[in-house]
């Protein structure tokens, strides 16, 4: 097995014989390269799939368009939570008041009909578009991970600035395998490369 | 390398700007000490803000009485002003959800800005109807919950009931899709700030980290939140027309006001943006996000929907007098020439005849003429609100009840008020969260900034001009301290991102 060294600081680490060592229970160990520029990222996402490397994740501080089909992320399905969740606050809209002017406490206004339906659109819209959005952006949190509180993985502050990070998982790989992933980096122009333990 | 998209579009994004310079200039006024301007802006804004307590307050001690309605006259200012709110309330979700629709790339300089208006806006508009009733404590009647008086429940065939859905839902949509919008940006200030600072802006930015698959959902949201916002926002103003159109009252019972209270909420809403912008891009240094070339394309709009609502002014005069329905005829005659002319015709300069100077290019493109249309524009749609609601009711069928308004001061202070509301909440978002959305800035840069990088980008009419900047390989721009970088590949185990990167 291959030794790898660590730089801490510019200083001398010690060689170590393999990568997992470095990490305790619970811990992922991840090595991530920051680009300067999203043709760079696609570019060096298209060399890792060709290299069959297993990237574990990409950040980036927007989104980069033709970056999902390259790691081979499905289309979102958020849109069907947003009908479903529609067509919930459409049949209760509609049905509730139905059921208030036709079972509950039926009133004539006007000397129309208990059952009047055009009146009962733009209440059955709004609560359709209510249910709808408020669905599906909670939904969106939830699959997301994202709250009040939450913390995902964050592995550099300038993510959300100007760098676009690939990250692999070394957790479970050689020093000989990451030191190609290394060599891969320093291949696709990656302007800085770190390590960072993080919880699973 | 830089670029324009087509010979009549100007780039979006001016002034050669890296990603990271656009993060420093966005984020800086979240992060530096107030200026002066603001500080005495704010203040007097609070002032207002208390006015609108003591105003609210001594209504609700004194009764509606303080207010100079009537028997005859039943809605004053405090219905003119919600309606006048709510339009004004209209412009954010159009150019975020609308124009995300059409693939306008312009609205990604002022959305965040637009929408947090319309949310402020909205919050203003909402008082009103809550004030009008006099007991503000019983205000929760108005929603259908099950209760002891039966239960009973509220009268699902009234407008007045599918307005508090409509502006409650559209509260709600507004506020959900704005915030999505701006996690991702308080996570950017997050990553930049120390301390308390920090662990606020983590609270606030849900813990966002810019992963591949949550952009992606992100995108897909917005999307579909656009989507479902388009008809809510043309909704919203039509139902706030419904109150007066589903009456039998002359001059309110016309099938066109849906359209035409819609092209005016727009116009009013674009007017108040441009009003809010200008003033911003000019106070936070924001020149190059918010161009002449946004400037323009909002004038445009306020054409269009000057025009279109002229339109209607004219098409309601027409209808009246071909209906040869007199009671309707002799509505807009009163309108017109009655007792409230003065408002007509402050309504008809303000709205129709002052918006077409914007036909010339150049008068679109001075910022002089811009902000004075946007107030003028502002005083024309309070005008067309108080002509429909105040003209129409001052002279009803009968001769005896005729009658005259006047408000009172508790009315005006009351108005006055919501401004100060308004500035308030406005004034303290530019202070804590990215004016304009960063990533969305980001990803238009070199689609439509003025580093464009695909087809016909005109070539190295930038490069080697400016010490700044050198080309790469890719065409993109990139500051030399970032393309020499001798840490290159360096491993950094700890992790703890010890070394900044310039």
């Amino acid at each position: 097995m291959a030794t790898i060294r660590i730089e801490r600081d510019g200083a001398d680490a010690g060689a170590v014989e393999s990568n997992r060592e470095f990490v305790a229970a619970g811990q992922r160990n991840i090595l991530f390269g920051l680009y300067d520029d999203e043709v760079k990222l696609l570019d060096a996402v298209k060399a890792a799939n060709a290299d069959h490397l297993d990237i574990d994740d990409v950040y980036t501080p927007f989104p980069v368009h033709g970056l999902d089909p390259l790691l081979g992320l499905e289309e979102s399905r958020l849109h069907v939570a947003g009908f479903i969740f529609g067509t919930i606050g459409c049949l209760f809209g509609f049905g509730f008041m139905t059921w208030v002017f036709t079972r509950d406490w039926p009133i004539i206004f006007g000397g129309k009909p208990y059952w009047s339906v055009p009146a009962f659109i733009p209440i059955t819209f709004e609560l359709t578009v209510l249910f709808s959005a408020v669905g599906m952006v909670t939904v969106f949190y939830i699959i997301n991970g994202l709250g009040p509180g939450a913390e995902p993985r964050r592995l550099h502050d300038r993510i959300t600035d100007d760098k676009f990070c690939i990250a692999f998982d070394v957790t479970e790989l050689s020093g000989k395998e990451v030191d190609r992933l290394r060599d891969y980096f320093d291949r696709t122009g990656v302007e800085t490369v770190h390590q960072k333990m993080v919880a699973a | 390398m830089s670029g324009h998209i087509a010979p009549v579009r100007q780039p979006l994004v001016t002034g050669h700007k890296t990603y990271h310079q656009i993060t420093e200039d966005i984020c800086r006024p979240t992060e530096t000490a107030p200026s002066l301007s603001w500080v005495i802006t704010f203040i007097i804004s609070v002032m207002c803000l208390g006015l609108f307590a003591f105003s609210v307050a001594w209504t609700v001690w004194v009764g509606i009485g303080s207010w100079n309605l009537n028997r005859t006259i039943n809605w004053g200012w405090d219905i003119t002003n919600f309606v006048w709110w709510v339009g004004i309330g209209h412009a954010g979700t159009l150019i975020s959800a609308i124009l995300l629709l059409f693939r306008q790339k312009w609205r990604t300089g002022v959305n965040r800005a637009a929408e947090a208006m319309t949310i402020f806006a909205v919050m203003c508009a909402g008082q009103f109807p809550l004030i009008h009733m006099g007991r503000l404590w019983l205000a929760i009647f108005i929603f259908p919950y099950p209760n002891t008086r039966g239960p009973l429940w509220v009268n699902f065939n009234s407008p007045l009931l599918w307005d508090v859905f409509a502006i409650s839902t559209y509260f709600t949509v507004s506020l959900l899709f704005w915030y999505a919008g701006l996690v991702p940006d308080l996570a950017t200030v997050r990553d930049r700030a120390v301390g308390l600072r920090k662990k606020i802006y983590s609270i606030f930015s849900f813990g966002w980290n810019g992963s591949a698959k949550h952009w992606q959902r992100w995108e897909s949201l917005s999307l579909i939140l656009a989507g479902l916002a388009t008809p809510l926002v043309l909704s919203v103003h039509t139902i706030v027309s419904f109150d007066f159109a589903t009456s039998v009252i002359p001059g309110w019972h016309t099938t066109i006001f849906p359209p035409y209270f819609v092209a005016g909420a727009i116009f009013s809403g674009f007017a108040m943006v441009l009003t809010l912008m200008l003033i911003a891009r000019k106070v936070l240094h924001l020149e190059d996000y918010i161009t002449i070339e946004h400037i323009e394309s909002m004038n445009k709009v306020i054409l269009l929907t000057g025009s279109i609502v002229g339109v209607a002014y004219l098409t309601e005069l027409f209808i009246a007098w071909y209906s040869g329905y007199i009671y309707e005829q002799f509505a807009f005659l009163n309108r017109v020439l009655g007792p409230y002319y003065w408002s007509y015709i402050g309504m008809m300069l303000c709205n129709v005849v002052s918006p077409q100077i914007f036909w010339s290019r150049r008068l679109r493109t001075s910022l002089f003429w811009t902000f004075f249309m946007s107030i003028f524009i502002n005083i024309g749609m309070w005008f067309e609100r108080f002509v429909i609601i105040a003209t129409t009711l001052a002279r009803d069928y009968l001769p005896s009840s005729w009658s005259y308004y006047v408000p009172t001061w508790v009315e005006i202070c009351i108005f006055i008020g919501t401004l100060g509301l308004f500035f308030t909440l406005f004034l303290i978002f530019t202070r804590v969260a990215p004016v304009v959305a960063i990533a969305e800035i980001k990803s238009i840069l070199k689609t439509a900034g003025d580093q464009y990088i695909g087809p016909n980008a005109l070539a190295h009419s930038h490069a080697g001009t400016s010490p700044a900047h050198s080309a790469t390989q890719h065409g993109t721009v990139v500051p030399p301290e970032v393309n020499d970088l001798s840490a290159r590949g360096t491993v950094d185990i700890d992790g703890e991102n010890d070394k900044p990167l310039d």
